[in-house]
């Protein structure tokens, strides 16, 4: 399926707004975090260009699914690390076995239901921080309303990691072709929603 | 006037319009990356204007020595030179025109300055064009250092002397010059084996060629890298330029372990953007 004009534009606005969020950084942030965003929007940066590049064939490459991890895991483990320093260690250990654990899966040969299992609890566990923690430091007045923006794109990386998941498990909720018309707008929503919360929180 | 217009039409893709205003970008970014805010935006026009000249004139050198391959190549024959819509004297003309209009401008504005532009031109004319691109494969190696030219002559009219930087900045467009040249030689094989250019993939096989992509794309990225820490770059950028070379490394990787036609050229395009935004990071 080729990508339309429309789309390429808001992939091209996707990468831009990465790239704004990487080279400004958040102010006051320790090495851990800032490591960690860094991680997450670049790869939402070189992913919005592949995309352009490559087209949506790139998102059959097995690769994907382990680069992809990196978003939500690393994102969540700057949140941890930032704002709940009782669990940094704890997150840390998870996100680490999370990522080796997602790597092994999909690089063995394995026919079990195990793949998909370990994407999923790393998936859940990691979306669930991000979509939760930020709504909850809002709501308890630890941050400013505006850093709840961080929980929408959290939301919505987990709407968009779902469809994808379901689709490569052979079980779409809608057509692929609906799904890659989406994705480049899903993401791009998912990057304003993630850069306007840390602007705002 | 419409004669005119109809003319530069003709003309225009004789100086390959793409790849001249990458190297431009690279000779503007070397510039900022010097002098950078810019204060004196008649010597930023003069350099844009010396290098456009200088690099499109030995493009234009180039096409018209290469027009007989152009001619057996499905992807150029129909290159203005290789079809006869523009006369060989002519081009040739028109191309030692804008060489030494160009060397010109650049060694009146600063001998320096000039050498360096002359110095690239020679390369590419004479060294890789009429001397080593028929002959070895290895001819690009001398191709990479023609194209390292205008970010060092660019850095060096900035500062009035050659410094380590504008070398490292040189070394790394040399050593990204493998990984947009290898990509494309691969992708028009059959071509290039048609024209009888030696080139890496015929001369080394696949993988070699894809190997060196890599480790070229390596060395590239470090020697950016290096260069933008060096100039002082804010450690947003030097992020920002390191997440680039990320993706780079990917891809190259992906080439190696992974090689289809699509990554291949993905490649090749990713290597334009990457060098680009390099360039755009230096400058700022």
């Amino acid at each position: 399926m080729r990508i339309t004009i429309l789309n390429r534009l808001l992939l091209l606005f996707t990468s831009l707004l990465a790239a704004y969020q990487i080279a400004l950084g958040i102010e006051g942030l320790g090495t851990l975090p800032t490591i960690a965003y860094t991680i997450a929007f670049g790869i939402l940066l070189v992913a919005g260009l592949l995309l352009i590049i490559l087209g949506y064939d790139v998102l059959d490459s097995p690769i994907v699914v382990i680069v992809t991890t990196g978003i939500p895991l690393s994102l969540s483990l700057g949140l941890v690390w930032e704002h709940s320093s009782a669990y940094r260690t704890s997150y840390l250990v998870f996100g680490v076995a999370g990522f080796l654990a997602v790597l092994a899966t999909r690089l063995l040969p394995l026919r079990s239901k195990l793949p998909v299992l370990v994407l999923a609890v790393v998936h859940g566990i990691a979306g669930l921080t991000i979509l939760g923690l930020p709504i909850l430091l809002s709501l308890t007045g630890q941050a400013r309303p505006g850093f709840s923006l961080v929980g929408v794109g959290g939301a919505l990386i987990g709407v968009g990691g779902l469809l994808l998941a379901l689709l490569k498990a052979g079980k779409p909720l809608v057509s692929r072709a609906i799904i890659l018309k989406l994705l480049p707008g899903l993401l791009l929503l998912m990057t304003a929603a993630f850069v306007a919360g840390f602007a705002l929180g | 006037m419409k004669a005119a217009f109809a003319k530069l039409r003709l003309y225009w893709p004789l100086t390959k319009s793409l790849q001249t205003g990458l190297l431009l970008s690279t000779g503007l970014a070397g510039y900022m990356s010097a002098r950078c805010p810019v204060l004196h935006w008649s010597d930023l026009l003069g350099l844009g204007l010396s290098l456009f000249m200088a690099i499109a004139g030995s493009t234009i050198l180039n096409m018209w020595y290469d027009r007989d391959i152009d001619s057996v190549m499905n992807r150029t024959h129909h290159r203005p030179l290789a079809d006869g819509r523009v006369l060989p004297n002519e081009a040739l003309r028109l191309g030692l025109v804008l060489s030494i209009l160009g060397v010109g401008l650049a060694g009146w504005m600063a001998p320096l300055f000039g050498l360096i532009v002359l110095t690239g031109l020679f390369f590419d004319a004479v060294v890789y064009t009429l001397w080593l691109k028929r002959r070895t494969c290895w001819s690009i190696v001398w191709g990479g250092v023609s194209g390292g030219m205008p970010i060092l002559a660019g850095r060096t009219f900035g500062l009035g002397y050659v410094d380590g930087v504008g070398i490292l900045l040189a070394l790394a467009v040399l050593f990204w010059i493998p990984t947009h040249i290898l990509t494309f030689s691969m992708r028009y094989q059959d071509d290039y084996a048609a024209a009888g250019i030696p080139t890496f993939p015929s001369t080394y096989g696949l993988a070699a060629t894809r190997a060196t992509i890599a480790v070229s794309s390596v060395v590239a990225a470090l020697c950016i890298g290096a260069a933008g820490v060096l100039i002082g770059m804010e450690w947003g950028f030097v992020r920002l330029l390191a997440v680039l070379s990320a993706g780079l490394l990917l891809l190259g990787v992906a080439s190696v372990f992974r090689p289809t036609e699509r990554i291949n050229f993905g490649l090749f395009k990713y290597a334009s953007v990457y060098m680009l935004s390099a360039m755009i990071l230096l400058s700022i």
